[in-house]
């Protein structure tokens, strides 16, 4: 009695802040927001101006870097689960558990020299790299967890019918782990959307609206983060209403993927 | 000439020897029931006739099994053809995370049995015909396999073995897991595919081995300790041991 009122007193405490802050900024947020500042580019303080290449941009940056890091992830997350209990895979498993805990600014500057440097110019490209980086070791990570789960007698109804490891791991394993590999799919990309620091260094920002790889890139963190800085009250207000969009950007991102991912058996 | 004949069959798990020197024939469209105490290796014993075992890395074989004449544990054996002709049942149902249609489908469509569409129907008809569930499955072929009851859903399995076209089945407890109305179903189902099929059963109920099986073998410690036609294995077993195992002095 006195564990069931504990513990549903803290899953209420984490309920209640996290209604807490989503409020806040909604209320914060809500005034700002106008169509305009949905589609306009960032102006002088005074001429109004909006996030409408940085949503765009966000969504490239995002999109490219779950491409690579999504796929690659599960990969490696299914190799480890299905072959890599020698040596190789203790290490690929320390290496992405380490990657997990590498602060997410040192991606950006190990980017930056490895990219940015060598090629001269802030890209999107760049961005992406960096990404796609922090993507990875997490993708990895809940995708082995989640294929360990699958029973093993699931795998040898499929090997007993003369099914080959690869098969059995592509149509039975794999869409048997699917909604938690989303689950881990899902947690990366609201990482990285909300990533700021890599960005700074790769990517870096953009007033203007682009598609190009090898061009710097606008975002909304790194947006936010400029808006915020600045000394003008107006600009503070539009920091709010981006925010707003950002956290109704991975809320709707995580929805449509519950949605395709939903079990269906 | 039998349909499986092992000689002298050595089975270890690492250091672990878990069979001893077994010999064994199984004539065709026989049904053998294996019995005897937990962890003699009867499941063991079972699992090396479709080389289930070669999942376990440190598992290794001495002997030989021929089936049809051949030994299965020669290099160059192709085991997914291999399993596709010795079928197998598992002791807790395993169907797959797809519709009751895939799941009988899928033997058939990663082996290319089917020739078309319309030859995959049938042959998923006929198999769930044969495992006895097709009546009560036909309204909802694409709804998921997990709707239904564990004695149906054993029976999924069962049809699922049987849509590659196995020629025998080996079943490792099948109806353990069930309640005694789908366990006489399964039982009555043995019995029916016994026309066709050669059957291995492993099973830890005793009156089930004397209801379905023809000849009863006894297993006790990684051993073969008898085998003979089931009649006479419940009535007047040659061994001691094996009177007093299946008159429940122990096990």
């Amino acid at each position: 009695m006195i564990m069931t009122t504990l513990t549903a007193a803290c899953a209420f405490g984490v309920v209640a802040v996290l209604l807490l802050v989503l409020s806040y900024i909604a209320y914060q947020g809500i005034t700002s927001l106008t169509f305009q500042f949905l589609i306009e580019t960032p102006k002088p303080v005074g001429e109004g101006g909006g996030i409408g290449n940085a949503i765009v941009g966000s969504l490239i940056l995002l999109g490219l870097a779950s491409l690579v890091g999504i796929p690659f992830g599960i990969a490696v997350g299914t190799y480890l689960a299905e072959m890599g209990d020698g040596w190789f895979g203790t290490i690929v498993r320390f290496v992405a558990d380490t990657m997990i805990g590498i602060p997410s600014i040192v991606f950006g500057v190990f980017v930056y020299a490895l990219v940015v440097l060598q090629q001269g110019y802030f890209s999107t490209l760049a961005g992406c790299v960096a990404l796609a980086l922090i993507m990875i070791p997490i993708v990895t990570r809940t995708t082995e967890e989640m294929i360990r789960l699958v029973p093993k007698s699931m795998r040898e109804g499929a090997l007993a019918l003369g099914a080959p490891q690869w098969r059995v791991t592509k149509d039975i394993v794999i869409p048997a782990a699917m909604t938690g590999i989303a689950t881990g799919a899902m947690l990366s990309v609201a990482r990285v959307l909300g990533e700021t620091a890599p960005l700074l260094f790769t990517a870096f920002g953009s007033r203007f609206y682009n598609i190009y790889l090898d061009e710097p890139m606008a975002s909304l963190t790194v947006q936010i983060y400029n808006y915020a800085i600045s000394p003008f009250e107006e600009w503070h207000d539009k920091a709010w209403a981006a925010t707003l969009v950002l956290v109704t950007l991975i809320l709707l991102i995580n929805i449509i993927v519950r949605f395709i991912t939903r079990k269906k058996y | 000439m039998s349909k499986i004949s092992v000689s002298n069959l050595n089975f270890f798990y690492g250091k672990a020897q878990a069979l001893h020197d077994i010999s064994l024939d199984i004539p065709e469209r026989e049904v053998i029931a294996f019995v005897g105490p937990s962890g003699c290796g009867k499941s063991t014993f079972l699992r090396t006739l479709n080389r289930m075992n070669d999942t376990i890395p440190s598992a290794r074989v001495e002997g030989q099994v021929l089936i049809d004449g051949k030994n299965i544990y020669e290099a160059n054996t192709d085991v997914a053809s291999l399993r596709r002709k010795v079928g197998m049942v598992f002791q807790k149902s395993n169907p797959f995370p797809k519709s009751i249609f895939e799941n009988v489908a899928y033997g058939v469509r990663i082996n290319g049995i089917h020739k078309d569409k319309a030859d995959l129907n049938v042959r998923v008809e006929k198999a769930l015909h044969d495992a006895a569930l097709l009546d009560e499955v036909k309204d909802r072929m694409n709804t998921s396999a997990f709707g239904l009851s564990g004695g149906q859903q054993q029976r999924l399995c069962i049809a699922r073995a049987l849509a590659v076209q196995p020629e025998v089945i080996l079943m490792d407890e099948p109806a353990s897991a069930l309640d005694p109305i789908a366990t006489q179903k399964i039982e009555e189902l043995v019995v029916e595919l016994k026309k066709q099929y050669t059957i291995v059963i492993v099973t830890h109920n005793m009156q089930q081995a004397a209801r379905v099986s023809d000849r009863t073998a006894f297993f006790m410690l990684g051993k073969l300790v008898e085998v003979n036609p089931t009649q006479k294995m419940f009535t007047n077993p040659d061994e001691k041991l094996t009177e007093d195992y299946v008159t429940g002095r122990f096990g």
